[in-house]
């Protein structure tokens, strides 16, 4: 009987943790956020790009050049030259995924899906990741090559400086590695690069025949440099030193370290939300919840009593367990997914229904509240475990199909699903448990029965 | 029970429900939206004053995207429909929908689905909804595979199926009905709401009949045995608790119409419909049908 009733503490005490740890890791909720333990800010609510406002883009990747049993690797490379460059931009938590095309994706073909959070500005998110750095390096035109020069209405003459190089086959291609550096001397900042083994020879080539000339460095088809060679240069270094502000040679070092894409991609479609509509979705979610809740609430006590109680406590357990699960897996939460945690709150407390009824069946039937208890648990689990069953196959179905949004549903439904097994039948077992003390009086009688009594 | 007694009364309103709903289905249609046949709908919000329809109307048409939807949506706002554009397109489109920036604007929303993730979404929507319900039937064997008197389990799951149908076939012929006066669009949460109901409507069916399961296991005793009755007694027993089991979810979807996002509105909608009708026709039609099914054994 004491053991009953320290069994009913400790969990309490659990569940009172639990919901402490979802209470205490939440910015919005807590007003010194920024002086907590790093754990609990490490945990907030991951909420989707509906929710917290984003883009969210799908591009085909075009592997037609690509033979068969390498579209798996080019894609995995393909997805981490994107997240270089996406992280470039110090996008939060960004998700590039592969998706191969297939029987069970359904989808056609190779598609790259790309969710950028907090980027509401569709444009730049796509150059972000559209643009590829064109890395050339092009060598003095032979002496005599004539030179376009044009004349404009006001008689000033511009000189086209392009056809006085031409192309060599060194390009970003060949580079290793670029790295920012600060000229010891000046304080200025120069990108240094390091070419392969390919690119070495190359360069050592260029540079032994041009010796005295210049050679420019064409980035995205403009001269950035035109340094004059004065050895050969057998180690595959050279340096940019352009007049660069840190910001641009930073930039520059990590587009030309990220590298060009392995595969064409094109863009199928593109979905942004602006963060207001996205705070107010949040908003009205967390309040339908609360509202939910209550009504269950409700529900339960007017309806069971002391065990619609007890079944309330148990549902706030429930709804700790599962909001810490958000937090801790992580789940992405999206407009649907919040739907199917609210649903899973009504779903949770479907089985304490089917035990109540059952346990005033069993009382009616003149038996002692303890034997009705326990008849009422045991008789009721053929029928909590067919009907979670069927709800459980649902969301696995829609998991293992769906898009982002549906997945968000399912996976919210499908952990309810499992965890409200657990917090109606467990944890209000142990705690119905714990009531055995009140005994068989008018008293108890009344409070085990049914607010409808028949 | 009344509800036995009156079986072909209860069962024909459910005739007449399904009936209508496919009728609406055939009359009105479906009002796909882009998630499924490609296209783009752009949210923007004025920060002043709405500029009138008309005179947007007039420079969308001029920029030769087709035909160009314009919907008011509150009091600043217009969503525009359009076939999926590209990156400039939507720039063109923003452009002129601010009148070359003379109208200042917020965009709340862009979504641009290309025609082929919208086939593909199609493709994965319908197998979806295959093997879930070829799941769900299996399920639905399995769980009755042990009752085989005085009605067949195979008969408890096809009676469950059509429960099932019954179910899924009036929330979507509301749906149908709200689409065509106020304009809701098939979209993928549609589709989750169509297979939820799925799930849910099939838990409630089963509590029903886990309840007549019981009581024939239990009378299996008695030599002659009124079937009538006893699902008639299992019915009294239990729709108490089917009906508050499906109350506790209808309170919640309610909240969510009437609190949670707009997104999910027409969802909660659905399912609410699906909750209601799935727990009136384990009453209402699934019993009275399997009593039917024995009736018509019995005659032959």
């Amino acid at each position: 009987m004491w053991k009953k009733i320290v069994l009913a503490l400790i969990i309490l005490v659990l569940g009172g943790g639990i919901a402490l740890f979802v209470f205490k890791s939440e910015p919005r909720l807590n007003k010194n956020f920024s002086t907590t333990y790093s754990f609990l800010k490490n945990h907030p609510f991951r909420l989707g790009l509906d929710l917290s406002g984003g883009s969210h883009l799908i591009y085909k990747a075009d592997i037609s050049a690509v033979p068969a049993g390498q579209v798996g690797d080019s894609m995995n490379a393909l997805r981490d030259v994107i997240e270089r460059r996406i992280n470039l931009f110090g996008v939060s938590e960004p998700v590039v995924q592969v998706q191969h095309g297939g029987f069970v994706s359904g989808a056609t073909g190779e598609q790259l899906i790309v969710d950028l959070p907090g980027v509401t500005d569709v444009k730049q998110a796509i150059e972000m990741i559209g643009q590829t750095p064109l890395l050339e390096f092009k060598t003095e035109a032979p002496a005599g090559t004539p030179q376009n020069a044009t004349v404009d209405k006001n008689g000033k003459v511009t000189v086209d400086a392009s056809p006085q190089f031409v192309s060599t086959e060194l390009t970003g291609r060949y580079l290793q590695k670029a790295t920012l550096e600060f000229d010891t001397n000046t304080r200025e900042p120069k990108v240094s690069l390091q070419f392969n083994d390919v690119g070495t020879k190359l360069f050592a080539e260029i540079t032994k025949n041009n010796v005295g000339k210049m050679v420019a460095i064409y980035l995205d088809g403009a001269p950035i440099s035109t340094p004059v060679v004065r050895e050969e240069i057998p180690n595959g270094q050279a340096v940019i030193s352009g007049s660069f502000t840190p910001t641009e040679a930073k930039l520059l070092v990590g587009r030309l370290n990220s590298g060009a894409l392995p595969v064409p991609i094109t863009l199928l479609s593109t979905q942004t939300i602006g963060a207001i509509l996205g705070e107010s979705a949040v908003n009205a979610g967390v309040k339908a919840a609360i509202i939910g809740f209550l009504l269950v609430a409700l529900f339960l006590i007017l309806l069971y009593r002391l065990p619609g109680l007890i079944a309330t406590v148990s549902l706030c357990i429930f709804i700790s367990i599962i909001l810490a699960l958000f937090k801790l897996m992580p789940v992405t939460l999206t407009a649907a997914g919040i739907a199917g945690f609210i649903i899973s709150i009504g779903i949770a407390v479907d089985a304490n229904v089917l035990i109540f009824e059952r346990i005033k069946e069993e009382l009616r039937s003149g038996r002692s509240i303890h034997d009705s208890i326990s008849a009422g648990f045991s008789r009721a689990w053929f029928s909590i475990r067919d009907s979670n069953i069927s709800n459980f196959i649902t969301a696995v179905i829609l998991f293992w199909f769906g898009t982002s949004l549906i997945k968000g549903f399912a996976l919210t439904l499908g952990l309810g699903v499992i965890i409200s097994m657990f917090s109606a039948i467990t944890i209000t077992r142990i705690f119905l448990g714990a009531f055995s003390f009140i005994g068989e009086g008018k008293v108890a009688r009344f409070l085990f029965n049914s607010g409808l009594s028949k | 029970m009344f509800i036995i007694k009156y079986k072909k009364i209860f069962i024909s309103i459910s005739v007449v429900l399904v009936a209508l709903s496919l009728l609406s289905l055939f009359v009105f249609g479906f009002n796909v939206g882009i998630d499924f046949k490609g296209g783009a709908l752009t949210e923007v919000v004025y920060k002043t004053e709405r500029p009138a329809q008309d005179i947007l109307d007039k420079s969308l048409a001029s920029l030769g995207f087709g035909s160009v939807l314009l919907q008011p949506t509150g009091d600043f706002g217009y969503i525009v429909k359009t076939r999926d554009l590209s990156d400039s397109e939507h720039t063109t489109l923003l452009q002129t929908l601010s009148l070359n920036n003379n109208n200042p604007l917020t965009e709340m929303s862009f979504n641009s689905v290309g025609p082929t993730v919208g086939q593909e979404l199609t493709r994965k929507a319908i197998l979806a909804i295959i093997l879930i319900s070829l799941a769900i039937i299996c399920f639905i064997a399995f769980a009755f595979r042990k009752v085989s008197k005085p009605v067949s389990s195979w008969r408890y799951g096809l009676i469950a199926i059509i429960t099932l149908l019954h179910d899924v076939a009036i929330p979507v012929g509301l749906f149908v009905i709200l689409s065509h006066y106020y304009g809701a669009e098939l979209d993928t949460l549609f589709v989750v709401a169509v297979l939820t109901i799925l799930g849910l409507s099939v838990s409630d069916t089963i509590v029903i009949f886990d309840r007549i399961r019981e009581n024939l296991r239990n009378q299996n005793t008695i030599a002659k045995i009124n079937f009538g009755e006893i699902v008639g007694k299992s019915l009294e027993q239990s729709y108490v608790r089917s009906i508050c089991t499906s109350l506790t979810v209808i309170l919640v979807l309610l909240a969510l119409f009437f609190f949670g996002p707009v997104s999910t509105r027409y969802f909660a909608l659905m399912l609410t419909a699906g909750m209601f009708f799935g727990t009136y026709s384990s009453i209402f039609l699934a019993s009275p049908l399997l009593v039917l099914v024995e009736e018509w054994q019995k005659k032959k």
